[in-house]
């Protein structure tokens, strides 16, 4: 079961690291983490994306809620939210293949943000699917010289919010 | 306000905390504090022969009070040699402020002479840690430090002062916070009504309930809330190795530990339960045993102050977050509001079925020519008249010191039962001992564990700490050998200790009284002398050489049910 969960904490030196040390010394996984501060430069925003059944989840929620840094815990994926990754990808774009990663990028609403010669690199946010099938449609056309990927970050929909 | 060095901050916000006692070690990167310590009228130090044994005493100091437990180390190899003792409070909820030294700020990072990243290393087995990057820090990580540690789950602190926030040319304004407040740390302390209500309910109509306490509960203080319960309920009562005590061991509906090695008449109890009420224990698999064959037909109430413990190991039906003592009165509260009475006649039905189980006596032993174990702590109960502080190494003996000393008060029997600890004892003792220096404090030992802290006898030499060694020498790691010779065909592999000292000889190099019983006639004499009142003041080491083939039974039999069990070395129940 893949979960996406969002941490607020105190912004302070150490509390990142008993966040992530909690999850290799109980065994949990991170798929991806993502943290920065938020509007209040006194607080951090983590979006965790991990999977479990659902007795470890409730654990994981557990255990960072009584982490003494950690202000709230909500899990993201108990009702409607967005959820974004953003990704750059550096692909082989010579020849004929060109405007076909153009082509590509468009449709997936990507931009092309350096140009060499032989090389676009193009930007494209969405939801991880999203971004599976982009590269997946790319890597199918063209070749892939290099990835990056934020992890998620993501916001519960409607009234529900996160705040301290 | 008040002009005051970092050095002189740490002596004084850990005065202005009220505290008395600590336990520590100097270096390099603490000498600033240890010599505005120096100054001090308020704290008297305790300066042990290696830093776990200052943890461990701290921590018996703070098991045997409920008070928080300071200790106060240089950094590098003082501060990790604190992390078995860090480890050990962090495993049984026990309130400690560890102060560590740490090589200047601007040094931190360049693989300083004894540097470590103390935070670093610490960070599993703390509740939470302080990095103190300027003196003015100091008072409030102090003040923070001791409220985490002493509420909600209470667990360890570690506070790392670099040695340039200590220099004691540089004064800083000093005020000791009154109160702390945290946004982020908020721990609850009553239960929820509406889950209270459910759980009397479902008391209410149970046919077979028992009830199951733990630490917890010891740690809250709710001694009387607990025994009126109970007393209410008539119910069965069985302790955890971490709340001997609590509810008292003589009293008769106390039908003793549970566990691996917990009585027949308690794993029996349990298995057969139809409703389980736990407070403060957190269903360790020590008690369990297999998980998927834990009491089948048990409804779960279960009570702690640490969401995480619930539903962890054993799915809880009905869950209540808050303090034991708290939780407990409500209980009672809410039994008065819709007037709960006890099924009289079920209950004495549970009752005969629990007697039936007592009966069998699963704690009786052979008398031989050789010195039993159980002989030894039933007479040390009966030489201490029950009454002594019984502070625990780990391994065989802990097991028989914890079923053959009936324990009637909380905070009598302290024990390292989560990390087990082995060398735990001896110092735990001395901490006990500084804290109740009108008690008798005994240290519970084997020859094995013993030996892992054995350099605190000096300790008690400089300061006249008269705690009662009770070591049972077995010639051998006691509990090791048993599983060889139970699991692994009598291959005692490296088991056996062939090289063991004079203990007496040692005892007295240290100018304390060795005493060495090595026939059962001379057991007796032998505790009449250690519990004299010539050696009242006396450190006293009790050499006692037992029957090296005696093994700790009942014994929960592996991936088995919890009354699944050897009750000897010829006997084990069927099912």
């Amino acid at each position: 079961m893949r979960r996406i969960i969002s941490v607020l904490t105190e912004n302070e030196s150490g509390a990142l690291s008993r966040i992530v040390g909690l999850f290799s010394q109980r065994g949990y996984n991170i798929e991806s983490l993502t943290v920065s501060t938020t509007d209040d430069e006194t607080l951090s925003r983590l979006t965790l994306v991990t999977s479990g059944d659902r007795a470890v989840i409730e654990q994981i929620m557990k255990q960072l809620n009584k982490l003494i840094d950690v202000l709230k815990v909500s899990d993201l994926t108990e009702g409607p939210h967005i959820e974004r990754e953003l990704l750059l990808i550096k692909v082989k774009a010579a020849g004929f293949v060109r405007a076909e990663v153009k082509r590509t990028s468009d449709i997936f609403r990507g931009q092309i943000v350096d140009v060499t010669d032989s090389l676009y690199t193009v930007q494209l946010a969405g939801d991880s699917e999203k971004l599976d099938a982009f590269i997946q449609t790319l890597a199918a056309s063209t070749e892939i010289v290099e990835v990056v990927r934020s992890g998620v970050c993501g916001i519960a929909r409607g009234e529900r919010c996160l705040k301290a | 306000m008040e002009m005051l060095s970092g050095a002189e901050m740490v002596i004084r916000s850990l005065e202005d905390e009220g505290i008395e006692h600590i336990f520590g070690y100097p270096g390099g990167s603490v000498l600033d504090i240890y010599d505005a310590l120096f100054e001090s009228s308020k704290i008297e130090h305790f300066l042990v022969r290696h830093e776990q044994a200052a943890v461990h005493a701290a921590d018996g100091y703070a098991r045997s009070t409920g008070k928080v437990g300071a200790v106060l180390v240089t950094s590098g190899p003082g501060a990790t040699n604190c992390i078995t003792g860090i480890a050990t409070a962090y495993m049984d909820s026990i309130p400690l402020v560890v102060l560590s030294g740490q090589v200047p700020t601007s040094m931190i990072g360049n693989d300083a002479f004894q540097e470590t990243d103390m935070i670093g290393v610490s960070r599993p087995i703390v509740k939470h840690s302080f990095l103190c990057k300027t003196a003015a820090d100091i008072p409030e990580a102090i003040k923070k430090a001791f409220y985490i540690a002493s509420t909600g789950r209470p667990g360890p602190v570690v506070i790392d002062l670099p040695k340039d926030t200590q220099n004691p040319l540089l004064k800083f304004p000093y005020e000791y916070p009154k109160n702390v407040s945290m946004r982020s740390y908020n721990p609850v302390k009553s239960g929820h009504k509406g889950q209270v209500k459910k759980a009397v309910k479902a008391i209410s109509t149970a046919k077979k309930p028992v009830l199951y306490i733990g630490g917890g509960a010891l740690l809250a203080n709710a001694r009387e809330q607990v025994i009126t319960l109970a007393e209410r309920l008539n119910l069965p009562v069985t302790n955890t190795l971490m709340a001997l005590g609590l509810f008292p061991g003589t009293h008769k509906q106390n039908i003793g530990m549970l566990g691996m090695h917990g009585t027949y008449e308690a794993n029996k109890a349990m298995h057969n339960s139809d409703l389980i009420l736990c407070l403060g224990a957190r269903f360790d698999d020590r008690v369990t045993n297999a998980i998927e064959k834990f009491c089948p037909e048990a409804t779960i109430i279960h009570v702690d102050i640490d969401p995480t413990s619930i539903s962890k190991t054993v799915h809880a039906d009905i869950p209540i977050v808050g303090s034991i003592d708290v939780v407990v009165e409500q209980m009672l509260e809410a039994m008065d509001e819709i007037s709960i009475t006890v099924n009289e006649a079920e209950r004495a039905q549970w009752w005969t079925q629990v007697e039936g189980w007592r009966s069998k006596q699963c704690l009786s032993y052979e008398t031989a020519t050789a010195t039993k174990p159980q002989a030894v702590i039933e007479a040390l109960y009966k030489h201490t008249d029950g009454k002594a502080i019984i502070a625990s190494d780990v391994g065989q003996h802990q097991m028989f010191g914890a079923l053959y000393y009936p324990y009637d008060k909380p905070r009598q029997w302290i024990n390292s039962g989560g990390l087990g600890t082995m060398g735990f004892g001896f110092p735990a003792a001395m901490g006990a001992k500084i804290a109740n220096p009108d008690t008798v404090v005994c240290c519970i030992s084997g020859d094995g564990s013993i030996q892992m802290n054995i350099q605190e006898l000096s300790t008690c030499l400089q300061y006249g700490i008269a705690v009662k060694i009770i070591t049972l020498n077995n010639g051998a790691l006691g509990m090791v050998k048993q599983w060889q010779k139970m699991f692994y065909d009598g291959r005692h592999s490296h088991s056996y200790m062939e090289s063991m000292p004079d203990f007496v000889k040692l005892a007295e190099a240290y100018h304390h009284v060795g005493i060495l019983v090595s026939k059962p006639e001379d057991l007796d004499k032998g505790f009449a002398e250690c519990f004299s009142e010539k050696n009242k003041d006396r450190l006293v080491f009790m050499d006692i050489t037992i029957d090296p083939e005696e093994h700790v039974y009942p014994m929960q039999i592996k991936f088995g049910a919890m009354d699944d069990m050897y009750l000897s070395k010829t006997e084990k129940t069927t099912s």
